[in-house]
């Protein structure tokens, strides 16, 4: 029997760039087939193109034997192809059914609810993906959410399923459920592409990997034969050092303390409750949670970005509860805020400016109200050569500057002047591989110097490789506080789930 | 050097765009388009007396032009430039007819300066403070302002305080000799407020490029949230920034008042604040580049009169080229989009 999908010599560019360079790629029957590379390699378009979205330039796709020409999704879909988008397409207010049958409704004048949920039990049940059809969107969990998706693939008849970055926006439990789920859905005959830049993810549920960098697919790998390590160095193109060695902890004085610190957002519902913790020097204290539990107003109340209704911080012992945010920049407190486009560049500036955005103010950069560029631009030299700021000319404006690139600026601005505390949300979000271990080891070095860290990730594997100590924040409430080298990777996704960890479990282990 | 050439592209594009599309409405309408832009530029710039009336046009131009591009450069939409403007005015004549006494160099600073903070005051105080602490859209709100400072001085001058008691045409009296700014060119409009307007053009290309508060200005304008994690005091700078603009338009109503009118006439509009906009957007809000292109709309206004006597093609015919110029730089998108057809075929001609 042939292979399902068969990708020949695509080629697509776009005007500045060649987002698919002569791509080959075989995907067979019943497998899982990863698509892993860094953001920008290529694979979204990639997918784009196999779903009908784009057109390529050059090249030829077969599926299931015959040729592929088409000219958008709904044809995609017509011959059996299904994709389920990073971000869902769903209507919240709609049922479950009704999301699914969307657009393709049983036959009948009317919408035949009966019918309906008929079809999708015995989908559901087929493909062991239970749901209640009734249910409405909006109260589901993000991964029911996807179940959604997936079953909306199957009801449309797909014989192959696309899944872009499918794990985003799962806990660790979600995540493992959705890999069962594959696993049984390749078992009925079904094929996968599984498009990931996380390596372990690959490597846990794929049969083969295509690795693309630059549009180019850079080879093709059983899974089996290969390990993390081929797979980052394919990935990036260079030695990638995964895994920092981190020298021994070392804490010294509390450096950061919030007391009790409760925040309320305009409409008054309560976002962070009663959050206590300490910070101590040569500390990194990561702070682990899903997306939207408090996590970001927590930060910004403790930056002096958005009131605080109850509650007090501590910097070294010096009560700066009511501190603007120049005020605690002043004190030695540095941050990195989490959408480096929208809070922590003025695109429009040059690097040079934006490595002064907080400092123009200083004796160092202006004398009584004249900025002194002389100042501005040696500074900018140092510092884009320093933190290798590509390419090093720090007249561009901050937005013709690559995403890794544009961290580098807020990097530089952020670390380059040694600050006491350093408070970093998403630090490495949306970076490829490369980018992320100079990150990372920049925050190390940084720890190592005798600073405290307080590291904000939805990344469960970066705040487990670098924290010292682990806080997990859900629903506004800090659950626990763990032990960064104990940890273990179940107990904090139940946290991040809502649910305390049952110590005896732990003791029985 | 490529930055300025940069910078030159969209509003040069536009110009010649709308002066080429003006000529296929001129042979549509069966004038010709070569005689006519040539009388045209013949008006604005063929004499010393018509230079000096196009620059003198220009003088106010360049002043409100510059006021709208700071508030335009912190983010911010400051419509209600005409109003500053006569606010300007009204604050600027009182002051130069009722001190007796002063030298000149008293009485003009004297009046340039409190024309200022009037105009300052009128856009930072009411629009600036509801942005910043209200959230309330100061298009709206410079714009209510205006009307209320137009209708501020009919009642000022229809019978009310300011106006003239030895007649009865609704205008304030002459201003002293102490306040008037010399005329430059005899028998022109052109008076030493065109140096105020180009000194003034310089102070803010230093204030909006080489100050700390000029680096704040345009941080909140371009990215509020990055200002406001920056530590910077957003609300703050909203009311600053608005509170310079107008006071830039008002040192245009001053200016105008003390160096042309020397009292102040009852009319709907001067019409300064609102070419004011146009001025700002073809400059693409650079104070250097307002000059220019406060020139040239000054020129367009003065070469019209001429291009009517002298080539029969009605001055109307200059507004069409303004719209056509002020569509093509809100359109610059379309330059964009022939700047980028222009380099792909570059990039396949070098491939061939």
């Amino acid at each position: 029997m042939s292979a399902i999908l068969e990708v020949r010599n695509i080629t697509k560019r776009f005007p500045k760039v060649v987002a698919n360079d002569n791509v080959n790629l075989t995907v067979e029957r019943g497998e899982i087939h990863a698509i892993l590379g860094e953001n920008g390699a290529g694979k979204s378009t990639l997918m784009n193109i196999i779903y009908g979205l784009y057109k390529p330039d050059s090249g030829q796709l077969i599926f299931d034997g015959e040729e592929l020409n088409i000219s958008g999704p709904h044809e995609a879909i017509e011959k059996g192809i299904g994709m389920v988008h990073q971000h869902f397409m769903l209507i919240p207010v709609f049922t479950v059914a009704e999301n699914i049958v969307l657009g393709a409704e049983p036959k009948g004048i009317t919408y035949d609810r009966k019918k309906a949920n008929d079809l999708i039990r015995e989908i559901s049940q087929r493909y062991h993906l239970e749901i209640d059809p009734d249910a409405k969107v909006k109260d589901l969990s993000v991964g029911l959410q996807q179940r959604v998706e997936i079953l909306k693939a199957f009801y449309r008849k797909a014989k192959l399923l696309i899944l872009d970055e499918p794990t985003a926006m799962l806990t660790p439990q979600e995540t493992q459920k959705l890999f069962e789920i594959m696993r049984e859905l390749v078992k009925q005959g079904m094929s996968i592409i599984f498009i990931s830049h996380k390596l372990e993810e690959v490597l846990q549920i794929s049969d083969r990997v295509t690795v693309m960098r630059r549009g180019k697919a850079v080879g093709t790998l059983k899974t089996k034969e290969t390990n993390e390590q081929e797979l980052a160095n394919l990935m990036v193109g260079r030695e990638v050092v995964l895994r920092i060695e981190k020298s021994e902890y070392k804490p010294g004085d509390v450096v950061l303390s919030v007391e009790n610190l409760t925040v309320v957002d305009q409409q008054n519902v309560t976002r962070v409750k009663d959050v206590s913790f300490e910070i101590r020097e040569g500390e990194i204290f990561g702070l682990a949670g899903i997306d939207g539990n408090g996590q970001l107003e927590l930060v910004e109340a403790i930056m002096g970005l958005r009131p605080k209704k109850s509650g007090s911080v501590f910097f070294y012992g010096k009560d700066v509860t009511n501190f603007s945010t120049r005020q605690l920049y002043r004190e030695g407190i540095s941050y990195i805020p989490q959408d480096r486009q929208a809070d922590g560049l003025v695109l429009d500036f040059t690097i040079a400016e934006n490595l002064i955005l907080r400092e123009y103010k200083e004796p160092t950069y202006s004398r009584s109200g004249v900025i002194q560029y002389k100042k501005v631009y040696e500074n900018a030299e140092k510092k884009v050569k320093e933190f290798d700021v590509r390419p090093p000319e720090y007249m561009l404006k901050a937005r013709n500057l690559s995403g890794g690139n544009q961290q580098k600026v807020i990097l530089a601005r952020e670390v380059g002047y040694n600050p006491k505390l350093l408070i970093a949300v998403q630090p490495t979000r949306g970076m490829d591989v490369g980018a992320i271990e100079y990150i990372h080891r920049r925050i190390l070095e940084l720890r190592d110097k005798g600073a405290a860290i307080f590291l904000v990730s939805l990344e469960l594997e970066e705040i487990m490789s670098l924290s010292d100590r682990i806080g997990v924040i859900y629903n506004g409430q800090l659950m626990d506080i763990l032990d960064g080298k104990t940890a273990i990777r179940e107990q904090i996704g139940m946290l991040m789930a809502g649910s305390r960890f049952d110590k005896t479990t732990l003791e029985a282990r | 050097m490529k930055n300025i050439l940069k910078e030159l592209y969209i509003p040069v594009v536009a110009v010649l765009i709308a002066i080429i599309v003006g000529s296929i409405i001129m042979l549509i309408t069966g004038f010709n388009p070569i005689t006519a832009y040539i009388s045209l530029f013949i008006g604005a710039f063929g004499s010393v007396n018509n230079i000096a009336n196009t620059l003198a046009n220009a003088v106010p131009l360049i002043l409100t032009g510059l006021g709208v591009a700071i508030s335009f450069k912190a983010g911010l939409f400051n419509i209600g430039a005409e109003g500053q403007y006569w606010i300007g005015a009204i604050v600027g004549v009182w002051i130069g007819y009722s001190f007796t006494g002063l030298p000149w160099y008293i009485h003009i600073p004297f009046a340039l300066i409190a024309a200022m903070v009037a105009g300052g005051l009128w856009a930072g105080l009411i629009p600036g403070l509801a942005k910043a602490y209200t959230g309330a859209n100061e298009v709206i709100t410079t714009m209510m302002m205006s009307y209320i400072a137009i209708y501020f001085s009919h009642f000022l001058l229809e019978f009310g305080p300011m106006m003239d008691k030895s007649g009865t045409i609704p205008q304030s009296p002459v201003i002293k000799e102490s306040a008037v700014i010399p005329f430059l060119i005899k028998n022109t409009q052109l008076s030493y407020g065109i140096f105020i307007a180009l000194a003034a053009a310089i102070f803010v290309y230093w204030l909006m490029f080489k100050t700390t508060w000029g680096f704040e200005m345009r941080a909140v304008g371009y990215n509020q949230r990055a200002a406001k994690y920056a530590g910077m005091n957003v609300p703050l700078n909203m009311v600053f920034s608005l509170g310079l603009s107008g006071a830039f338009a008002g040192l245009a109503g001053a200016v105008q008042m003390l160096g042309v009118q020397h009292r102040l006439y009852d009319s709907f509009t001067s019409g300064y604040g609102y070419t004011a906009i146009v001025v700002a957007l073809l400059a693409n809000n650079h104070p250097i580049g307002v000059i220019f292109a406060a020139i040239l709309f000054a020129a367009l206004g003065t070469g019209s009169q001429y291009m009517q006597l002298n080539a029969q093609v009605p001055g109307q015919m200059a507004d069409v080229i303004t719209g056509l110029i002020v569509f093509f730089v809100a359109a610059h998108r379309i330059a964009e989009v022939i700047k980028d057809l222009l380099a792909r075929r570059q990039k396949k001609e070098v491939k061939a």
